[in-house]
């Protein structure tokens, strides 16, 4: 049945720290890379040599350029996959009962047997995070590699999502949302992590971390006093630092 | 959002169809015998003709089957089962009227009423859907219903009926686009809560994830220019209400008019509908930059 | 309501695959440890390996593509034969048999009579020491890689400065330090430890300094960033060290201790030497002139010495007037660095700070070279990290000098916290090679190409005064071109200067696409034919792996095999995967045999030695040596007792470093997970060029065979005698058109210039800076044929900054036509606000030709990516004087890519680009239209 559980065990989900993300893609790749080849279908690519190259993406890294009021813009990088909604519209609008949020760790999955490949779950996702796949004709998502966190032909240290496993700069962290005692929790708390868009009501499991405030330094750090006065000043001063070894 | 012409042809034909079974539910017009057959099956064409048209939009069709059972969450499966519900007790009312000349009224009430319930159904699909702020607005399954019982009552040659429905369609229409151009802002999406980076300052997309096109963008981001919008309403207006309208008030009540008007109005109906996903703003939008 | 019955169960353990088979990735050159899972015998999935110095696990979206480079539809699959007009693409299949003869049939006779007509070049390939091991069996004195116009600015200076530079030589103490400082950097070599560093660094509340015109990646994250504007970090750096020595904060007891800061100079600016040619130093507790490594004596740094009537300064006393001059002070210098002075003062006081104030101390006693013990390591925890952003200007070997100097004024190099070198750095140019380019008819060189030179009498030089190099390395024009000068090559073979060659061998580079400046001229040059008919090139050899624009240019190749078919070497004779804490090298193996008609390149090149009877290649019988390149790398010996692989030597497999070749050695890397690593002991972590320990260390494992401490040197004598060639003494003097250049660029110390490119054009017409940048996930053009990662990026757009947007009036989705006094080209634009104001940028090598990579002729890499290459030139525009002089670094020679200028104008928005090249024909075929990676495996 596609109504949502009303309360989920644990909320696994994902934190992702936009302070960090260099904006790789290692993550886009890696996704690609294991779920073509595992939950589900493959993830196709059409015309994957040709004019107008375009496939299936679970995980995409937008990047934005944010301008403050004073300073500098800046860029971020910005990753997206599923953020596996508390409330998540795409499970409640799914005609076939092939989307579903599990009751036991609040990942929101298709079931790709039984979608019918209408696409009402994408349009009821806010974030993009669903892809109809072109050559299969269902609809994919994240999976919060729900086939590598539990599983045991995996060394206990590789049950972590693919995109997590890989990404080189260490801004993607996996982890129970539910409990706020996990670490990703207390990152989250921490860092005062965001929703996106909460006007949406989706009560997103998955987190953001601002970017850290940028561009202080020249209002921090106090200016050097001059110890020394010309070339004989500077070689006076480094005599007696000298002797003081 | 893409105006995806087998959702037009869907949501525009099974409109009309459920809506000219509504009126042949309610007995109006009261026709009997192979007049009654010709309507009801221009009627039935139009409604599982839409139905049918939808499966076009499928991925995966063979599992289309399934979408009757989600009805206790789910819209679409609302409006499938509903739908079948409606066509299987139209069904032995119109036999009744064709072969046996005459049926029980109560049950041409309760598939007059299943009918329009399943209009409705069609129309919640849309309006549910927050990230379509323009969509998600109560006129919303009202216009949906008054183009069905406005296009109904022309093809049932309603012509009374017809003109003040085409009265109230024309005024939803109208408030239905004013309202739905400012749902968007209304809905207090921007790029900036999309990214949680509003804090920082004013966002802009510098670089797309990807250089080419992908399914978000192909069905979400439709970009229909402003100018062109506007005119197309207009269009859509004079099409599917004003001329409709004129004949039925000044035109003769005969099968050429009436034919005329449901020609021009079924027009005007893909129009508006195409304007309807066209200008359909989808959130995910922000997210690239459109 | 019926359940679905086939949802997965809450926990499932689907089989991940049959096999996991280890190697080492070579989706760029960065060389991390990759697990392959294997399943029904094909590659199902790839991932970091966790145990591997390099990556520790993580992977990149290249290294994760893999599987679609494995199986790309370029791959080429047997020898071509040109059969058609060069350029066009198209060839016929040969057997190897066949191409082999073909490639003796040029190559014997040359060898015979006059070697040098081989110009043997190769990209960025990782069997360096190999390749140049048979270009000296050869004996033709023309071979290099492609260093020269990649960052030999960088290596140069560092190595000249402090025995090593960033990279492979080096990294930035990632576990301490508090603040780092990267210039100019859009992704390098060291791809995932910096990002894993920088990571790591933000987790524990540290610091980010960014320095570079486009505000991107490393710095998209950097805390502050620093929008410099092109070619003026020099300056910037010599202002930072301006306030530094101006504020006394630097550190005067390492300068003392490990650097030639109290190294004595005459007159002539020479140092002061004792009768062996020891420098000598001032000692502080007796004032006696010393030898500088006397145990026990603390040099003076700041009162040098009067000797019969003589005065010596010291390098201190001339670096204090050096940099204490107004002209660096923040304010002389702002505009120009487009920073204002504010800032260059804050972030001089930032560096100080976290210097001097968050000093660490590690319990860790040492004993150093003189023998003293220390009881603990005492670090500053400010790094920095650079690359091309400053090298590749014509003022990059200076700039580079500047940072490191910098670095080493903070006393922040080989100290926790700090910068550290990965062995088998540090080594002082002394403990280099000379370079060697004399060939002889029939015989070998006499020793390595490329070297160190330590003086005018070290260049390569003929008696006439002619280079002896076809790239001219070596001579005046750029005297320290340590690396050799690839992109020169194509141009002066066919210029014919200083002479003409015969067979042009090259491997692994793209030089008829982006690898060349002035792309469409060197196409020109490939193809174009004497008054005979006869190509000016007569022949071109080529190896690549994929159909590439340069496969169109030659007349034959040998293909090789792709990263995960093949066995390769990388290791400590060459560029090997060292981190600062130990010593590692690597293999790569075939995980799964090729199913075409390829060869591994080193392969390739061991039969055709074998036939060329090119001594080290055949036995004493004149049979063939190593049956192969797995043969060479276990069985070849470069010194008694060192190999190729460091890991499990001796017979019995359990010497590292040193030790007879074991044949079981291959299975031994095999089962460790590809690699070896050894590591360094505790007490020998830090201050490696002068700490005892590692000195032992290092000799014990082979890196060299007795200790080599030295210092670091502030002041570059070899320099100094460059320039005093210049001025007039010696035997071998530059040229005269030359002698200025020399006298005002090869300064001992540092010195900032204008770039020669700015100097050179009218800057009011090209007002404006354009650069690229490498995107972190394309490998310069190999990612195109990668179904995954070319949707990522498949065309670029020309970054804009805001304010020269609204000045033309440009909207999305305009195209503009970009100008330099070289060339024209037409491409799309986007605006970009987070940017230099006087800077455009671009991806690199995301343009392609048509009909290369098995792409559609219509694929938008050809229609709207574009190369800047086109506005590049390998010379300076002309100066009126009759010559035309190379737009690269004076000392090294680097290719000054960055140098460029530019003025921009909208044009109407339509495509394709320009230059739009014609199609060349692909020797492969098209690849299919859909991809479901992944069907087979369900
Ligand atoms: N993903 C990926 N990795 C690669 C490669 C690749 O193609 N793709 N190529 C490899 C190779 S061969 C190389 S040489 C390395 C190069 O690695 P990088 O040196 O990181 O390469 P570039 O992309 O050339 O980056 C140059 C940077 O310098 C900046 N810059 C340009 N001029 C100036 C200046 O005057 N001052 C300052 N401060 N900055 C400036 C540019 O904006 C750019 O960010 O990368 C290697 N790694
Ligand atoms: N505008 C501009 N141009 C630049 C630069 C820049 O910053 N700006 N950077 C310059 C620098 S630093 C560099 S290093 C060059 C790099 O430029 P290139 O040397 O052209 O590098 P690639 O495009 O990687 O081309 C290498 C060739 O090696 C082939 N190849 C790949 N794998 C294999 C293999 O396994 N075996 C063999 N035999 N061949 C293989 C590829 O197919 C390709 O044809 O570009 C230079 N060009
Ligand atoms: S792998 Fe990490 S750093 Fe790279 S884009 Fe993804 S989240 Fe960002
Ligand atoms: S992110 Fe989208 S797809 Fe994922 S749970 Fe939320 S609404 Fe559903
Ligand atoms: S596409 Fe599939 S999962 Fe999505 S709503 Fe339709 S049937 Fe459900
Ligand atoms: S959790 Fe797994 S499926 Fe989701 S984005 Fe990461 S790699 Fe992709
Ligand atoms: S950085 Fe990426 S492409 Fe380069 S070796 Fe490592 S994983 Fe491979
Ligand atoms: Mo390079």
């Amino acid at each position: 049945m596609t109504a949502l559980p009303t309360k989920t065990d644990r909320k696994l989900g994902l934190v992702i720290d936009l302070d960090t993300c260099v904006g790789c893609h290692a993550c886009v790749i890696n996704c690609k890379e294991w779920n073509t080849s595992n939950y589900g279908v493959p993830l196709s690519d059409s015309d994957a040599y040709g004019a107008a190259p375009e496939g299936t993406f679970l995980n995409r890294v937008h990047s934005y350029e944010v301008t403050p009021e004073a300073g500098p813009a800046q860029a971020v990088h910005f990753p997206k996959s599923c953020l596996h909604c508390d409330d998540a519209p795409c499970v409640t609008v799914c005609p076939t009962g092939a989307s579903y949020k599990r009751g036991e760790d609040g990942i929101v999955l298709v079931d790709e047997s039984a979608c019918m490949g209408c696409g009402l779950c994408a349009w009821a996702c806010p974030y993009g995070a669903r892809e109809l796949d072109a050559l299969a004709g269902v609809m994919k998502k994240c999976t919060l590699c729900v086939d590598r966190i539990y599983n045991q032909n995996l060394p206990e240290e590789d049950r972590e999502p693919a995109c997590v496993r890989t990404c080189p700069a260490g801004a993607r962290h996996f982890g129970d949302l539910g409990d706020p005692e996990s670490d990703v929790s207390r990152l989250v708390a921490a860092r005062g992590g965001v929703d996106l868009m909460p006007e949406m009501g989706t009560r997103p499991v998955n987190k953001y971390l601002p970017p850290r405030v940028k561009d202080r330094m020249t209002q921090e750090a106090e200016p050097l006093p001059s110890r020394t006065d010309g070339p004989s000043g500077f070689l006076k001063w480094l005599d007696s630092a000298l002797e003081a070894l | 959002m893409h105006p995806a012409p087998s959702v037009i042809v869907f949501t525009a034909l099974s409109g009309l169809g459920f809506g000219l079974l509504t009126w042949l539910g309610l007995g109006q017009p009261d026709v009997l015998g192979w007049a009654a057959f010709g309507m009801y099956f221009l009627a039935y064409a139009l409604a599982v003709g839409g139905l049918l048209a939808s499966a076009f939009h499928l991925g995966n069709p063979k599992n289309a089957p399934r979408a009757f059972s989600q009805w206790r969450t789910s819209w679409l499966s609302r409006e499938a089962v509903i739908s079948v519900a409606a066509l299987l007790t139209v069904a032995p009312f119109a036999f009744g009227r064709i072969f046996l000349g005459g049926a029980p009224g109560w049950l041409g009430l309760l598939g007059a009423v299943l009918c329009l319930a399943t209009v409705f159904s069609t129309s919640m699909i849309y309006t549910q859907l927050k990230t379509v702020p323009r969509w998600s607005q109560p006129l919303t399954p009202v216009l949906f219903v008054a183009y069905a019982l406005a296009g109904g009552a022309l093809l049932a040659g309603q012509s009374t009926a017809a003109g003040v429905l085409l009265v109230l369609l024309g005024g939803t229409q109208l408030a239905a686009w004013h309202i739905g151009d400012g749902r968007f802002a209304a809905s207090g999406a921007t790029l900036e809560t999309a990214t949680g980076l509003g804090a920082i300052g004013r966002v802009r997309l510098l670089e797309p994830p990807h250089s080419g096109g992908n399914y978000l963008l192909r069905e979400m981001a439709f970009d229909v220019g402003r100018k062109h919008a506007a005119k197309l309403r207009v269009v859509g207006l004079v099409l599917a209400v004003v001329l409709p309208l004129l004949i039925v008030l000044l035109a003769p009540n005969n099968l050429v008019a009436i034919g005329l008007a449901v020609l021009l109005h079924l027009t005007g109906v893909f129009a508006a509908r195409w304007l309807f996903f066209a200008e359909a703003q989808h959130v995910v939008s922000l997210y690239y930059g459109k | 309501m019926t359940e679905m019955t086939s949802r997965i169960e809450a926990q499932p353990s689907p089989k991940v695959s049959d096999e996991i088979r280890k190697t080492t990735c070579y989706m760029c050159a960065c060389r991390c440890g990759i697990n392959v899972h294997m399943q029904d015998g094909k590659v199902k999935y790839i991932e970091g390996n966790r145990d591997h110095p390099v990556n520790k696990g993580v992977l990149c979206a290249k290294g994760s593509a893999g599987i679609m480079q494995h199986y790309s539809p370029a791959r080429l699959r047997a020898p071509l034969k040109r059969v058609g007009p060069r350029g066009s693409g198209e060839f016929e299949e040969i057997s190897w048999e066949e191409a082999y003869e073909i490639a003796v049939s040029w190559l014997k006779p040359i060898r015979e009579t006059d070697p040098k007509k081989l110009a043997f070049f190769t990209g960025r390939d990782q069997s360096q020491s190999f390749t140049s091991f048979w270009a000296q069996a050869y004996g033709t004195p023309n071979y290099a890689a492609h260093g020269g116009f990649c960052s030999v600015n960088m290596a140069a200076a560092g190595i000249y400065t402090m025995g090593g530079a960033f990279w492979e030589f080096g990294q930035p103490d990632w576990d301490r330090t508090r603040l780092i400082m990267i210039f100019g950097v859009a992704e390098d070599h060291d791809s995932n430890p910096i990002k894993a560093g920088i990571g790591k660094l933000k987790g524990r509340g540290g610091k980010v300094i960014g320095v570079n015109p486009i505000r991107s990646g490393y710095n998209a994250v950097a805390d502050e960033w620093i929008g410099i504007t092109p070619g003026t970090d020099g300056l910037f750096i010599l202002s930072l060290i301006h306030e530094l020595m101006r504020a006394g904060k630097v550190d005067a007891g390492y300068l003392a201790r490990y650097t030639n800061a109290g190294f004595l100079l005459d007159e002539d600016g020479l140092f002061l030497r004792n009768e062996e040619g020891v420098p000598l130093v001032v000692d502080r507790a007796t004032g006696d002139a010393v030898r500088f490594d006397t145990p026990g004596a603390l040099p003076d740094l700041t009162n040098g010495l009067e000797r019969q009537g003589k005065t010596y300064r010291t390098v201190m006393q001339a670096m204090a007037e050096a940099f204490l001059d107004p002209q660096y002070a923040p304010e002389a210098v702002a505009d120009r660095c487009g920073i204002t002075p504010e800032r260059i003062r804050a972030t001089a006081a930032e560096l100080a700070r976290v210097a001097f104030e968050e000093e660490i101390v590690l319990d860790q006693p040492w004993t150093d070279w003189k023998g003293q013990r220390h009881e603990t390591m005492v670090g500053r925890p400010v790094s920095f990290h650079a690359m091309r952003g400053i090298s590749a200007h014509s003022n990059g070997f200076q700039t580079c000098r500047a940072l490191h100097i910098l670095q080493i004024l903070l006393g922040s190099v080989e100290v926790p916290g700090g910068f550290r070198f990965k062995p088998p750095y540090p080594k002082p140019p002394e403990a280099h090679p000379k370079p060697n380019a004399v060939g002889r008819p029939g015989q070998p060189l006499a020793g390595p190409h490329l070297g160190f030179p330590m003086g005018p009498e070290d260049l390569q030089i003929c008696e006439n005064g002619l280079p002896l190099r076809i790239d001219k390395a070596f001579t005046w024009e750029n005297p320290f071109s340590v690396h050799g000068l690839m992109h020169m090559v194509i141009s002066n073979a066919h210029a014919g200067d200083p002479y003409k060659i015969d067979t042009l061998f090259m491997y692994m580079a793209n030089m008829a696409w982006n690898s060349s400046m002035n792309t469409s001229e060197v196409m020109k040059m490939l193809t174009d034919r004497d008054e005979n008919g006869e190509y000016v090139i007569p022949h071109i050899l080529y190896s690549d792996a994929y159909s590439s624009e340069m496969v169109a240019f030659a007349d034959l190749i040998l293909p090789d095999t792709t990263y995960l078919e093949r066995h390769d070497c990388i290791s400590l004779l060459d560029r090997p995967i060292c981190e600062a804490e130990a010593a590692a090298d690597a293999i790569r193996w075939p995980v799964q045999e090729p199913d075409r008609d390829v060869k591994g390149f080193q392969s390739a090149l061991v039969d055709l030695g074998a036939r060329l009877g090119l001594p080290g290649f055949v036995n004493e019988d004149g049979s063939q040596k190593y049956a192969d390149y797995a043969d060479y790398m276990v069985r070849h010996e470069r010194r008694p007792g060192i190999g190729p692989l460091a890991g499990w030597r001796g017979e019995d497999g359990e010497s590292e470093g040193r030790g007879a070749p074991n044949p079981n050695q291959l299975q031994r890397y095999i089962e460790n997970g590809g690699f070896w690593i050894g590591h360094i002991p505790e007490e020998a972590q830090f201050y490696k060029p002068w700490n005892q320990g590692y000195q032992d260390w290092a000799v014990k494992i082979g890196l060299f065979d007795k200790p080599l401490p030295y210092v670091f040197n502030l002041y570059v004598e070899p320099l100094r005698k460059l320039q005093r060639a210049a001025e007039g003494h010696g035997a071998c003097q530059p040229p005269e058109h030359l002698r200025d250049r020399v006298k005002a660029t090869c300064t001992p110390l540092p010195v900032w210039y204008e770039p020669f490119e700015e100097a050179a054009v009218d800057k009011a017409e090209y007002p404006i800076h354009a650069l690229t940048q490498r995107p972190m996930h394309m490998y310069h053009s190999w990612g195109s044929q990668n179904a995954w990662l070319r949707q990522i990026t498949n065309v670029n757009r020309l970054y804009i900054p805001g304010g020269i947007w609204e000045a033309e009036g440009f909207e999305d989705g305009d195209w503009a036509e970009v100008t330099s006094p070289h060339g024209r080209i037409k491409v799309p634009v986007a605006r970009m606000d987070a940017l230099n104001a006087e800077t455009i940028w671009t991806w690199n090598a995301i343009g392609k030709r048509r009909g290369a990579w098995a792409l559609d002729e219509a694929a938008p890499e050809a229609e709207k990516g574009f190369l800047l290459n086109h506005l590049i030139h390998e010379l300076l525009p002309p100066k009126g004087d009759g010559r035309r002089w190379a737009n690269s670094d004076p000392i090294t020679g680097q290719a000054a890519w960055f140098d460029l200028r530019v003025k921009i104008r909208r044009v109407p928005p339509d495509g394709p680009s320009e230059p739009a090249h014609e199609a060349q024909a692909s020797p492969v075929g098209r690849g299919p239209a859909d991809v479901a990676y992944g069907e087979g495996f369900k």
